[in-house]
């Protein structure tokens, strides 16, 4: 390895290595195409490459790789939420992040620091002991903690008595944490593209081909494509591609702000997080303040950001860290999310054949990225959903069969 | 703070309203089949573009019809809801009308 440095350092030419292989032309067909290039669409055709054998596969994004919502989310990955199916799933995808490094061998800045769930109602309280036990009962670790363990987990936490919403107990999610966004997208679309799958940035998609009741192709602004199979994974956009294939999705689209201050020394280990403040807040190894907020109050398809937003969500975060009254901003942006009935997500079969579902993301898609990828390659390479995302099939709907997460979406409600 | 016109009470902070939604009909109970009644249940336009929505000065409970852009953040226009509805609606069955 130094000699290799040491080569790279006297060389004329400092060759940098391509992740992502330069745009070709499109094939005239493919036996996968993915709509969307994000972390879900990379993540897919890893796994249909990598584990099932299909690389005549096609990632198609709009824009460039990873530039919606994977951009945009705050990278929270947390498997406490409050129904066995949901936790089953999210724990997954906590396992799979933990060995997704040495996977893709690609940095990604997994930092399983645990994430800290603030109760300020007895209400919440109640929830969070059912939240714990099912969580245990999974094998996810949740503990109910109370003030002192909350002032020794984060003793720079306001546990003042007389706030506006005084602190009375937490839930204490061990195997919480964050990674680096942007490594998810590049790591999976890297070790995609190696083994054949081919990523098609700037190329959007205007129409789906369906003949007798299944999709046979999609129109590109690049011209039309054959295909065996599509996928859609457009986080934001999910109803509105969905009607290109005639399908009418239950998703409300809301824009979720979020904010990152300037780096200060560490301070912050756990994340923390507050439902009835409709905050969280955590650290990012560059030592800025990643603080994210509810979803905005009214349906919108834009990514502005608003005064009130940012008033309403700083004034909840100085109630919690108000010693950050005098620290600045440096940004702040919008991500546009799918929400759904039941704060779940939809994925699997669609009323049009060979037509596939990974929609309804919310607020709650990053964290999901690779056991989406993984379960949703298992349903196209056989065809059906397995047992583990059954319970999110489109058909839950019509059977009134949801899966309720809303208490356990930290802010977005 | 993004200011709405309210019909009522003139020009309001956007804090105090509340919205319920698009503005559309209720399909007839008894021509609807379970798949319809559900897709009215949980399906929602999504509408890239101009919506007709109902909203609520939540100060004094007043309820009225705004149109506005989903991708710019526009209000194009509020109004009372009696400039689309001329009638009382009944939502219960036919036989309970006479009261």
């Amino acid at each position: 390895m130094p000699w290799g440095l040491l080569k790279y350092g006297l060389s004329k030419r400092y060759p940098a290595r391509r992740d992502i292989p330069l745009d070709k032309d499109l094939k005239k067909s493919y036996d996968v195409v993915i709509i969307g290039g994000g972390g879900h669409g990379a993540a897919l055709a890893y796994h249909l490459a990598r584990y099932h054998g299909i690389t005549n596969v096609a990632v198609l994004e709009k824009g460039y790789l990873g530039g919606g919502n994977t951009a945009r989310n705050t990278t929270v990955i947390r498997s406490n939420y409050i129904t066995p199916d949901s936790v089953r799933f999210y724990k997954e995808s906590v396992d799979l992040f933990t060995r997704l490094s040495n996977e893709l061998g690609y940095n990604m800045m997994f930092s399983q620091r645990g994430q800290l769930t603030l109760a300020h109602t007895d209400a919440s309280l109640r929830t969070f002991r059912l939240r714990a036990e099912v969580n245990k009962h999974c094998g996810v670790r949740s503990e109910m903690v109370d003030r002192e363990q909350i002032r020794k987990l984060v003793p720079c936490l306001n546990m003042d008595e007389d706030a506006r919403y005084p602190i009375l107990g937490g839930l204490w999610h061990r195997d919480g944490g964050t990674a680096r966004h942007d490594a998810v997208v590049w790591g999976y679309a890297r070790r995609a593209a190696e083994l054949g799958v081919e990523i098609h940035q700037r190329t959007e998609v205007t129409g789906i081909q369906r003949a007798n009741g299944r999709a046979t192709g999609v129109e590109t602004n690049r011209g039309a494509i054959q295909c065996g199979n599509v996928v859609q994974a457009v986080a934001g956009m999910s109803a509105v591609v969905a009607r290109m294939a005639g399908i009418r999705l239950p998703i409300r689209v809301y824009p979720l702000q979020a904010m990152v201050t300037q780096p200060l020394k560490p301070f912050l280990d756990p994340l923390v997080s507050s439902a009835a403040l409709h905050c969280y807040v955590s650290q990012t190894a560059r030592g800025e303040l990643v603080i994210g907020g509810g979803s905005d109050p009214y349906e919108l398809f834009s990514t502005r950001s608003t005064l009130e937003l940012k008033e309403g969500l700083i004034a909840h975060c100085l109630e919690l860290f108000p010693f950050l009254s005098e620290v600045k901003l440096l940004r702040q942006w919008a991500g546009i999310t799918d929400m759904t009935p039941d704060y779940s997500p939809i994925m699997g079969e669609s009323p049009v054949q060979n037509y596939w579902l990974d929609a309804g993301w919310g607020t709650w898609g990053f964290k999901a990225t690779p056991v989406c990828g993984k379960r949703m390659a298992e349903t196209i390479a056989n065809g059906k959903a397995p047992d583990l995302i059954r319970p999110f099939g489109l058909d839950r709907f019509s059977t009134y069969a949801l899966s309720n997460e809303a208490g356990a979406t930290a802010a977005s409600h | 703070m993004k200011i709405m016109h309210c019909p009522l009470n003139g020009p309001r902070n956007i804090s105090e309203f509340i919205t319920a939604g698009e503005v559309g009909e209720m399909p007839d109970p008894r021509q609807t089949d379970d798949a319809q009644w559900a897709a009215h249940v949980w399906v929602a336009s999504t509408r890239v573009g101009v919506v007709k929505e109902w909203w609520c000065h939540a100060p004094t409970s007043y309820w009225f019809i705004a149109e506005r852009d989903t991708v710019t953040d526009e209000i194009l226009r509020t109004y009372p809801a009696s400039e689309i509805y001329r009638e009382r609606k009944h939502f219960g069955a036919p036989e309970d009308h006479g009261g």
